[in-house]
């Protein structure tokens, strides 16, 4: 394990520190390409300052900022107990220290992720769908596979990678709305002069390239950085719960849901468990996919009957494709431990009912608007809203004046 | 004098690499003995629930008075016991006299509607949960250390040094073994 976590922080800074230098390259260019003789450093100075303030800010406040476009709600234990328990639950079988922050989205579209740049100030984000359509074995499933990516700090490479991704379409956005309002013109007037020469001809179709391939080039990085940590996040979940199955079914519910992600855009897709921006049922096996197929991943899932170690989990993958290609960092391979998985537990859980667990998922979304709770003796449960302005609530049942305090 | 510093070097090398397994070995013992106080964490958490469930189920079951008298009882056995082995049985019989507390429930269809019996239910399967990831936990980390007492070469600092071997919490019954979960529906 922390070997792995070593190896995540090294690709980190190098990420960190080539993004940096890709940023300065292409302010260079864009520069040179407005004003061959001084625009290259203007352009790199520009480069720099952009390169500084997004690495502050989402060094800082990424995850805050990616929470808040989700429409992410924080939630304590009161709102939903069970979710607070899994996640608890799976903080004690990965032996952290730390316990990720909760948040709740409101959106029917089962899904989940996580984020924060330290495992301190981490946090697991779930949407309401997640809650009332997953039981407790399938929660713990997509709760194990958040957690990993925090344990492994994934979520610290997926927040610079992201980072890279947004400066480098933001820089090219802005190339090209400069083009289109006569930044070519004034361009095009200097470069009828006699001092325009090859070179100039060169830089010209260089920034046009790196406008144009940048953004494409950075998000087929980003995918691929995205689409490697699924398996191992998979891996993991299996390993942390011992019960593969779980995760199985939990995947196939959600690719199985008819719900679209309302707040999912290119940059925060990578970041949930199934990709919320692209329906199943395509081959996925192209480049602009951010994460493996659902299908694949179930399948691996469901194959480990005899371990679910991250050795089992090399091996069945392995199995199934017939390639050699390597899932799991070397140093997660060496871990000697055999794990035993757990078969049949979902199966023989009766207790699920999926009209509770929305009634569950609504009320904690309440909960989190400010909704008031009275349970009655009678068995009944009073909702009450934030803008109820009466003193007493009678209970529908048996008649109780309930006091509002 | 080439051989002295050959000889030298072999010495800081194998000094180094002592130094590093007894390093080794002292982190892995840090982290069972961690990885154990998880479990007393959970078990206490356990402990302290049972009343609230007593208090609670209490007044709709008057027939099921021997299940609570048993809780109670191995509950105080559980609290008292010392050895990782002594537990592990005493934490045994509990499980079981709670499983049997489930199986008994289904018979109040009012009591499943309480929603503080719902919510009771709900802190008694997390309970449950995490005292077996603790101790799967807890396992996976003596595992690890047993494993390096007894492996060449780290056997060796390991004898020097006086390092045991850890107990493993095992359950001994089967049936609990396959089921580590309660649920009273």
């Amino acid at each position: 394990m922390w070997e792995l976590i070593q190896s995540n922080r090294r690709k980190s800074l190098i990420l960190f520190f080539g993004m940096g230098a890709l940023l300065i390259l292409i302010g260079y260019v864009f520069g040179s390409f407005y004003n061959p003789e001084s625009g290259g450093a203007v352009g790199v100075f520009f480069a720099i300052i952009l390169w500084m303030i997004l690495s502050t800010i989402s060094y800082f406040a990424g995850s805050k900022i990616l929470l808040a476009i989700s429409g992410a709600k924080e939630v304590t234990k009161e709102v939903h107990p069970q979710l607070y328990n899994v996640v608890e639950e799976m903080k004690i079988a990965a032996g952290v220290p730390y316990f990720p922050k909760i948040f709740i989205i409101d959106d029917p579209a089962p899904n989940a992720f996580a984020t924060g740049v330290k495992p301190e100030n981490s946090a697991i984000a779930v949407t309401s769908g997640l809650l009332s359509t997953l039981n407790r074995y399938e929660l713990q499933g997509v709760v194990a596979h958040e957690m990993s990516h925090i344990v492994n700090r994934d979520i610290l490479l997926m927040t610079f990678a992201g980072m890279m991704l947004g400066a480098i379409t933001l820089m090219s956005e802005v190339f090209f709305r400069g083009l289109y309002y006569g930044g070519g013109s004034r361009y095009r007037s200097k470069s009828s002069s006699k001092n325009s020469g090859q070179g100039q001809i060169i830089i010209m179709i260089l920034a046009l390239v790196l406008a144009i391939l940048g953004p494409i080039l950075a998000q087929l990085f980003y995918f691929a950085i995205s689409r490697k940590r699924e398996y191992l996040a998979d891996a993991s979940a299996a390993r942390l719960t011992r019960y593969p199955e779980g995760l199985a079914n939990a995947l196939e519910k959600i690719a199985n849901s008819s719900y679209k992600l309302r707040s999912a855009n290119k940059v925060t897709a990578p970041m949930y468990i199934v990709n919320p921006l692209k329906r199943e049922g395509m081959k996925l096996a192209d480049l602009t996919s951010t994460h493996p197929p659902i299908s694949e991943r179930i399948k691996i899932l469901r194959a480990l009957q005899q371990g679910v170690s991250y050795k089992d989990y090399q091996k069945v993958f392995e199995m199934i494709y017939g390639k050699k290609e390597k899932i799991i960092p070397d140093s997660a391979l060496k871990e000697s431990i055999p794990v035993a998985p757990v078969m049949g537990l979902a199966n023989s859980d009766k207790s699920f009912s999926p009209v509770d667990a929305k009634r569950e998922a609504n009320d904690a979304v309440m909960k989190l608007n400010n909704y008031k709770f009275i349970n009655c003796k009678c068995g009944v449960r009073i909702k009450i809203p934030p803008d109820y302005n009466q003193p007493i609530v009678v209970c529908p049942r048996c008649g109780t004046r309930h006091q509002l305090g | 004098m080439i051989y002295f510093i050959i000889f030298l070097v072999l010495i800081v090398l194998i000094i180094f690499f002592f130094v590093s397994i007894y390093n080794a070995l002292i982190r892995l013992r840090n982290q069972v003995k961690n990885a154990w106080a998880q479990i007393d964490v959970q078990l206490k958490r356990r402990h302290d629930l049972i009343p609230n469930l007593i208090e609670t189920v209490k007044g709709y079951m008057t027939h099921e008075r021997q299940i609570m008298e048993n809780i109670t009882k191995y509950r105080s056995q559980a609290m008292n016991a010392q050895t990782v082995g002594e537990k592990a049985q005493a934490e045994s019989l509990l499980s079981g006299a709670l499983g049997q507390l489930r199986v008994q429930v289904e018979n109040y269809p009012d009591l499943k509607a309480n929603q503080n019996f719902l919510a009771l239910q709900e802190e008694l399967t997390a309970t449950e949960n995490k005292i077996s990831f603790a101790r799967q936990n807890y396992n996976d980390q003596v595992l690890m250390y047993n494993n390096k007492i007894q492996m060449f070469p780290s056997n060796i600092v390991a004898g020097m040094f006086n390092f045991k071997e850890e107990e493993f919490f095992e359950i001994k019954d089967q049936a609990e073994k396959e089921v580590p979960k309660v649920s009273f529906n």
